[in-house]
């Protein structure tokens, strides 16, 4: 059973549940001839890490920038914390937040000033008791008075990170957010948010090119190929589904096609 | 950034959150407040001096004392106005911030609202020195113009809101590639919007068009209040009403193009 055949037996927006942080339904994105995402259905619960995995141009940020409405489906619908995205996007903006390798922080600012100013944006109630929780938290104390553009990639990812959870949103949707960092920043970024989200109940949607980040954050993983849900499910139960032991083998199954034998395989 | 509501849940807190943010950038960079004053300062100094020279030499101009210069600070007003707001947007490109922004609270008119308030600051740091080095080089008083100075300035920063507005929204849609038009648009206007002569110095056609154009109505009014020291209120009320027009039609113009950006995803990429 693909993702898409799965999705379609769950509650789609149309039947909304709403204790789904996401709902996906029959979702599509067509740039002139391109299908970036062609048809794609799921519902994520709150409380929920799932991660959005596929090969590049599989459709994944074009996905997320929908849930996050900066893109516009063709068709299909999205609904995000109970609310239909973009049309109720006023509703949930100020409770979701994201992080981006398409995005970066003002360079010439400080690491203090930018997030003062997006938790003015995100109307943050005491920002600056918030600002030094953060800095305590993502260890930014010693570089917070220094400008953006003078920080390492580890240093900007950690600063990322603080103005993705300056509003302890209940939605995070992050796109691909340890590449380019050494193992062991990695590593520490993924402990902290796996503690944001227990702490919070929060649900993360992560992007990533990364399979044991997956295997280590996710309860659940949908597989994109070609703007199409290729599989949807426990990381666990995807891999004895392929007869592999690592999601990095299944990846590469998925992307050199050699789905349907394995699963056989598999099967018997 | 949520869709346009004119009426409900507009945030002053967001609106100052994003002022803040243009004046952090430009207390942080003097290569950046001295351009504010370098280019206005440089005008003036030079217009000055052929205003002087013409003075000296010609009986109209003699008599006229003052319109090169008062057309040049207003002039300023008008493309400064437009700059000031223009190039706030682009350092959200530029930073590549803006789907941090659009992923916010911050509505398109919070947005909007905060550039044009850019746009004032932006101007004082650049046009109040200007009009200083005028009257001490050049004994020309713009603030002499009295009340009709408000009226004057008020269309030219309105009409600088409206091309602002229209040409983030231009970048927005297609990328940094339309940088350019950022710079090049308010002069496409300059020679119809008679600046530095009378309207009818025109072809008679072309003068339906100028007259289209509310700096025209400005730049006439400080000829008549210079020349014939006559405040002209209908050519201002006039100007405001195309002004008013101008503003509904770039907020138009700028969403349209929003929603255009967000349908063809240009506004993940924001490149060329």
């Amino acid at each position: 059973m693909t993702g898409n055949d799965k999705a379609s037996s769950r509650p789609t927006v149309a039947g909304s549940t709403s204790s789904a942080a996401i709902e996906v339904d029959r979702l599509v994105k067509v740039y002139k001839q391109t299908h970036a995402v062609d048809d794609i259905s799921f519902s994520l619960p709150r409380g929920s890490i799932t991660g959005l995995l596929g090969g590049n141009g599989a459709g994944k940020t074009t996905t997320i920038a929908m849930i996050m409405g900066l893109v516009l489906p063709t068709s299909g619908r999205v609904q995000v914390l109970g609310h239909r995205m973009p049309e109720e996007s006023a509703a949930v903006l100020g409770r979701m937040n994201f992080e981006s390798p398409y995005v970066d922080m003002p360079m010439r600012l400080t690491v203090r000033q930018n997030l003062t100013i997006f938790g003015k944006l995100y109307a943050v109630k005491n920002l600056s008791d918030r600002i030094a929780e953060l800095a305590d938290d993502l260890d930014l104390t010693e570089f917070i008075d220094r400008a953006n553009g003078k920080l390492s990639a580890g240093q900007k990812t950690r600063v990322a990170l603080a103005k993705a959870l300056i509003n302890q949103p209940e939605l995070l949707l992050l796109d691909e957010p340890t590449a380019s960092l050494d193992p062991d920043t990695a590593d520490w970024v993924r402990g902290h948010m796996e503690r944001y989200r227990k702490a919070n109940n929060a649900t993360i949607l992560l992007a990533s090119h990364n399979m044991l980040e997956v295997e280590r954050l996710c309860d659940r993983v949908i597989i994109m190929k070609r703007g199409r849900v290729e599989d949807d499910d426990t990381p666990e139960a995807i891999m004895a589904r392929y007869n592999r032991t690592t999601l990095e083998e299944v990846f590469l199954d998925v992307a050199r096609g050699r789905v349907n034998g394995l699963k056989e395989e598999a099967a018997r | 950034m949520t869709e346009l509501s004119l009426h409900r849940g507009l945030s002053m807190q967001r609106i100052g959150a994003m002022i803040l943010r243009y004046w952090y950038l430009l207390m942080s960079s003097w290569p950046r407040l001295l351009e504010l004053l370098y280019w206005p300062a440089m005008q003036i100094i030079t217009w000055g001096f052929i205003q002087h020279y013409i003075a000296l030499n010609a009986n109209f101009f003699a008599r006229a004392g003052g319109t090169l210069i008062g057309a040049v600070i207003l002039w300023d007003i008008l493309f400064r106005g437009q700059l000031g707001f223009s190039i706030s947007f682009l350092e959200e490109m530029w930073a590549r911030n803006l789907g941090n922004l659009m992923m916010s609270p911050l509505k398109p008119i919070e947005f909007l609202l905060s550039l044009m308030v850019m746009s004032l600051i932006r101007l004082a740091i650049g046009v109040i020195p200007m009009t200083l080095l005028a009257l001490f080089l050049f004994h020309f008083n713009i603030y002499g113009l009295g009340l009709p100075l408000i009226a004057f300035f008020c269309n030219l920063i309105f009409t600088s809101w409206s091309v602002g507005i229209f040409v983030s929204g231009l970048v927005l849609r297609n990328g940094l590639g339309a940088e350019s038009i950022v710079w090049t648009l308010m002069f496409a206007i300059m020679p119809l919007a008679c600046i530095y002569y009378p309207v009818s110095v025109l072809p008679v056609w072309l003068q339906y068009v100028a007259w289209a154009l509310p700096p025209t109505y400005v730049f006439e009014g400080m000829r008549a209040l210079l020349i014939e020291n006559t405040f002209r209120i209908d050519l201002m009320l006039d100007a405001l009403a195309i002004n008013a027009a101008l503003l509904v039609a770039s907020f138009w113009a700028f969403l349209a193009l929003l929603r255009s950006a967000k349908k063809n995803g240009s506004l993940l990429s924001g490149g060329e």
